[in-house]
């Protein structure tokens, strides 16, 4: 078979080894990913403390006005503060990357450390179930879903789950399969512990780094995904602040009110920045460990 | 050549995968708050029609018989009838999936030639500005969502500077190239930037190999080392990521469509939604997925036929 893992696709090559003495603890680029989430957490948590405004209240006297001190990020065709709605925004879109991917971060790992431990018939079986939904066109199949149980994010979360899942069952497998056949996994079979034991307390922590790397890679896709739906009308539903949701807003004033759509997709790409770079950097740390 | 055994395995493959199909689709439907026909239809029929539609549906019958009836209606071609047009969705599928494959097909090709001069431009120039410039706006533009690049290029390409219309399809081929050449350069960004990195890393790979050594010890030209070992092993690797790839362009086509206004299968799938036209919903993601996973079996194919090693 020839699926490529998403990991392979998705990180970069290797970076070059750093001298011995010049070994840092965390990589610019970990240290640069961590600095803009941590940013983003704040604003997600207390948007209050940030946005100048409240971000649905109509204010008639600055309709469609530019950037500027009062607006930095200008205002909607109701007067509304953009640099208000895209913070208020940040609790959504990160409420989005978490709550689309803890399901299947959870369940298909420990899919994985059963099917991996177990192997044989098993992974036979799993190794079909996988080519038959990686086949399936993730977006559409998605789309579908919600178009059937109704526009809205909690529906989102089922249908990214229903799916996703199954990238980090197959990286937890692969992994599975290197560690059980190791040493320390022996050694920790002759001291007599359960079966549930070894796979929870030994083999998984050592198999769960590509998994976590993938995990950055999927919240950056669930937001992008989250926001495609928000734009269509299938995701958060208006006046939710929603990154999506708000470029949706501003379409159709692009060429007089350009700053509506743009400064909230700005928000989009610094954030997928982000997960990326904590991403690329965890995988450059792991593979400095090994 | 391609491996026989290898070809007959991949052939089979596609039957679970069809049957996959099946069932998703088959369900998808059944998903539907609380009584499906009336959730289906709405308050647009009137009893006689939704009595109709249930024996036409089977949903009177056991679970299982439906899935056969399904099964059997799916194999002869009929996926139903749209309730808003009242034409057979197989007829509106046919209409609607030209644009879209013209769509993914453009968009592919303009990846290609966007990611392979420069995978080898910051492959030969690793680490250094011409390498981090390219590799920094790939990673920004994989971080944008379709429909924001899409805007983007809309407003400054049709809006403000119309070069390009504003959305639609043309009449004749030149047209149609003409009107998808934005929305195709939106598509192509994302798998761009993934060949992009793929090629790169690739590429750096194979220059360090031994057989490229040997080449320039023989003292062929740079230029035949590039075109014909470099290249060529470096491109297995891009096939291979084409087929998965291919799966989130039509996810992608489904956005693309919708900002440059396209009629193909995208935008009638976002207004089957709007319509809660469920019959076309079903047909469109069955239709969809097959498409997929034929182009998949086409990538994997051409893979082997690139790489025997593939085929062991």
């Amino acid at each position: 078979m020839t699926a490529i893992d998403p990991i392979t696709a998705m990180t970069p090559a290797p970076a070059k080894p750093v001298a011995a003495g010049r070994r840092r603890r965390f990589s610019s680029t970990f240290l640069a990913g961590a600095a803009i989430l941590i940013l983003s957490a704040l604003l997600a948590l207390f948007p209050q403390m940030f946005a100048p405004y409240n971000p649905t209240a109509f204010d008639y006297k600055a309709i469609l006005k530019g950037p500027s001190l009062a607006h930095p990020f200008g205002s909607d065709n109701f007067g509304r503060d953009i640099l208000s709605r895209t913070i208020w925004a940040y609790r959504i879109d990160l409420q989005i990357a978490l709550f689309g991917t803890l399901f299947p971060v959870i369940f298909g790992t420990l899919v994985g450390a059963v099917v991996g431990y177990i192997g044989g018939w098993l992974e036979a079986v799993f190794g079909r179930i996988v080519d038959a939904i990686v086949t399936f066109p993730f977006l559409v199949l998605v789309i579908a879903i919600v178009a059937v149980l109704g526009p809205g994010l909690f529906n989102l979360y089922i249908a990214v789950s229903i799916v996703g899942w199954v990238f980090y069952a197959k990286l937890i497998v692969a992994e599975f399969k290197v560690q059980k056949r190791l040493d320390y996994a022996a050694a920790a079979r002759v001291m007599g512990y359960s079966t549930g034991r070894i796979v929870l307390r030994h083999l998984l922590p050592n198999a769960m780094t590509g998994a976590l790397v993938y995990w950055m890679t999927d919240m950056a896709l669930c937001i992008l995904l989250g926001s495609s739906l928000g734009y269509l009308g299938l995701g958060a539903q208006p006046p939710t602040a929603e990154w999506g949701v708000l470029i949706a807003d501003g379409k159709n004033y692009m060429k007089t009110a350009w700053w509506i759509s743009v400064f909230p997709g700005v928000a989009i790409v610094l954030t997928g920045l982000g997960f990326s770079l904590l991403g690329d950097g965890l995988a450059d740390m792991m593979r400095a460990k090994q | 050549m391609l491996n026989l055994g290898f070809v007959v395995r991949r052939l089979l493959q596609i039957i679970p995968t069809f049957a996959f199909i099946l069932v998703v689709t088959f369900v998808i439907v059944r998903l539907l708050p609380g009584d499906p026909l009336s959730a289906m239809a709405g308050d647009r029929v009137t009893d006689a029609q939704v009595l109709q539609a249930k024996a036409e549906l089977g949903l009177d019958k056991p679970f299982i018989v439906q899935f056969i009836d399904f099964t059997e209606r799916v194999a002869t071609g009929d996926l139903g009838r749209s309730f808003v047009v009242q034409i057979p969705v197989v007829n509106l599928i046919s209409q609607r999936l030209p644009p879209t494959l013209l769509l993914t097909g453009m968009a592919t090709v303009l990846a290609i030639l966007l990611a392979i001069p420069l995978a080898f431009i910051s492959a030969l120039r690793r680490d250094r500005a011409a390498d981090m410039a390219i590799r920094g706006v790939f990673q920004v533009g994989l971080s944008m969502p379709v429909f924001y690049i899409g805007l983007l290029l809309l407003t400054v390409f049709s809006a403000q500077l119309q070069w390009f219309p504003v959305g639609g399809y043309g009449d004749n081929w030149g047209d149609r190239f003409y009107h998808l050449f934005l929305p195709a350069l939106t598509l192509a960004m994302s798998l761009a930037a993934v060949l992009m990195r793929n090629l790169r890393s690739a590429i750096v790979d194979v220059l360090n190999a031994e057989y490229v050594d040997f080449a320039r010890a023989k003292g062929l030209m740079p230029r035949i080392i590039l075109g014909r070992h470099v290249l060529r092993n470096a491109l297995i690797s891009t096939v291979a990521l084409l087929g998965p790839m291919v799966g989130t362009l039509l996810g992608g086509a489904v956005i693309t469509e919708s900002v440059f206004a396209i009629p193909g299968v995208g935008r009638l799938m976002i207004d089957s939604i709007y319509g809660r036209d469920y019959p076309v919903i079903q047909g469109l993601t069955m239709a969809l997925a097959v498409v997929v996973s034929l182009i998949f079996l086409a990538t994997d194919l051409l893979q082997a036929a690139l790489d025997p090693r593939v085929a062991k």
